[in-house]
């Protein structure tokens, strides 16, 4: 497929929406999307700093899954699993959605319960979900080193075969041309530097384009949620950190799935055009940087190399970082502020790309009704006060 | 790759130490409401630009240190 010139106008923005929201990056696109498919209301403004999906969605390593541990997040990753599954046709778009299989290894004993444990869970709650031996691993992924002898040796794996990868470009692209198509008006260039907000209630955003009014607002900013939020005088249990990517030369097809590894910590992918797409977890200090430090790649390459010794000799083509906002649950923050009519849907930490249908889906429908998506509630900023925290440091797959 | 000036030892390479936070959180004290005890667990501030922060040389003196740190450029100032 090649990109057409023109997928959405340009325009200048307007001096009032009813809805606004800050970041166009795959989740607010995909809001606006959702509020205007499924709510009907496109008076809406995507605001966006820089251009449209330049942020963590030109920089993410682009899996797909849904084989959480915890009900909550089972519900809302499958959700957008099933969505991902009739996205291309419904946007009229090759996304290269690919159900390729995600395999989560593991090295020692711990893994190995974690992982039997999380395949059962998986499967009590609709996921599709297997537990593979080492010598299944080598049959399904024949490149891997199952060796006993390796330092971490593989004793085994989960695998969610309708997990996979997608191209985040054109998953952007997309979303971007059928919510323009609806009406929504999608502005780049345009940095919000604050909120007018009249007695608890948000009315207009200032930009860097002028004063918006707006019915609603919504942040969709990512890494960024804490700046913004800030200037509304709402205070997030987010911290920003770098995470970093690096993708090699360009190879035959050697790499026909995800694989990815808690422990000696790396995931890896081919991409549809030739090159390993491979991350790890994130620097561990805060950071706005979009850069990182050098070991982590180190340490993660190094695991690559453990696992796929075929690799020794490919050449690293560039490397990258996003800024991710986290979580002390390492779960996302979806719904109410403390600023009536302000919205959050932040805190995905490491793992937004694969939510970016399920996420707008909910996001939408709890800007429009005002109250909570039934999948999003659990997701609530409350949850840090009442306790009810949805720990996912372990299905997260990435350190946080 | 981040250079820090480890207030015994000097600059060392990032490497060989651990990242503990925001600095300056204290225990709260006398009656805590649920919201206080939340914030205390788990708000910290993230700003986008000069962050106090807490780092232990766990490679080195193994002490904990304050430094202030800019979390765009990663320049330095006032580590003690």
């Amino acid at each position: 497929m090649t990109h057409p010139d023109f997928l959405w106008r340009n325009p200048d923005p307007r001096p009032a929406y009813d809805v606004v929201i800050v970041g166009g990056g795959g989740h607010g696109l995909a809001t606006a999307y959702y509020l205007a498919k499924n709510h009907g209301i496109t008076n809406v403004a995507v605001l966006e700093r820089g251009w449209l999906a330049g942020g963590n969605m030109a920089r993410n390593t682009t899996i797909i899954r849904s084989n959480y541990l915890w009900d909550e997040s089972a519900a809302i990753y499958e959700h957008s699993l099933k969505l991902w599954e009739g996205l291309s046709a419904e946007l009229d778009y090759d996304l290269q959605f690919s159900q390729r299989g995600v395999l989560n290894l593991a090295h020692n004993l711990g893994d190995v319960r974690e992982g039997r444990r999380r395949v059962n869970a998986n499967r009590l709650n609709g996921v599709d979900a297997e537990w593979l031996e080492p010598d299944e691993v080598k049959k399904f992924c024949p490149i891997i080193n199952v060796s006993g002898r390796a330092r971490y040796p593989v004793m085994g794996a989960t695998l969610q075969r309708r997990g996979g990868i997608a191209k985040h470009d054109h998953v952007a692209w997309a979303l971007a041309r059928k919510a323009d198509a609806y009406g929504v008006d999608l502005i780049q260039g345009c940095e919000v530097t604050g909120f007018e907000i009249a007695g608890n209630r948000v009315v207009a955003v200032r930009t860097s384009r002028g004063r918006i009014a707006a019915g609603k607002v919504a942040l969709a900013a990512a890494g960024h949620t804490s700046v913004l939020a800030a200037q509304a005088g709402i205070r997030l249990p987010l911290q920003s950190h770098p995470l970093q990517a690096l993708v090699s030369e360009l190879l035959e097809p050697v790499l026909d799935c995800v694989v990815m590894s808690n422990a000696v910590h790396v995931y890896v992918s081919q991409a549809h055009k030739g090159e390993l797409v491979m991350g790890a977890g994130i620097d561990a200090y805060n950071s706005y940087g979009q850069r990182g430090d050098v070991q982590v790649i180190e340490a993660q390459m190094a695991a690559a190399l453990e696992l796929f010794p075929v690799f020794s000799r490919v050449r690293v083509l560039r490397t990258w970082a996003g800024i991710v906002d986290v979580s002390p649950d390492a779960s996302p923050v979806i719904g109410r502020t403390p600023v009536d009519g302000l919205y959050v849907n932040a805190g995905w930490g490491t793992g937004g790309f694969k939510a970016t249908p399920g996420s707008g889906w909910v996001y939408a429908h709890t800007i429009a009704h005002e109250r909570p998506h039934p999948l999003a509630e659990p997701f609530a900023l409350e949850r840090f006060t009442t306790g009810a925290l949805i720990d996912e440091h372990g299905a997260a797959a990435v350190a946080h | 790759m981040i250079l820090l000036d480890c207030p015994h030892c000097g600059p060392r390479d990032a490497n060989e130490f651990h990242y503990g936070g925001q600095a300056g959180i204290s225990y709260p004290t006398g009656e805590t409401s649920d919201e206080e005890w939340a914030a205390y667990v788990f708000m910290r501030d993230n700003p986008k630009g000069w962050f106090h922060e807490r780092w232990f040389h766990v490679h080195g003196c193994r002490t904990w240190f304050t430094v202030e740190r800019h979390t765009v450029t990663h320049e330095m100032r006032d580590s003690r």
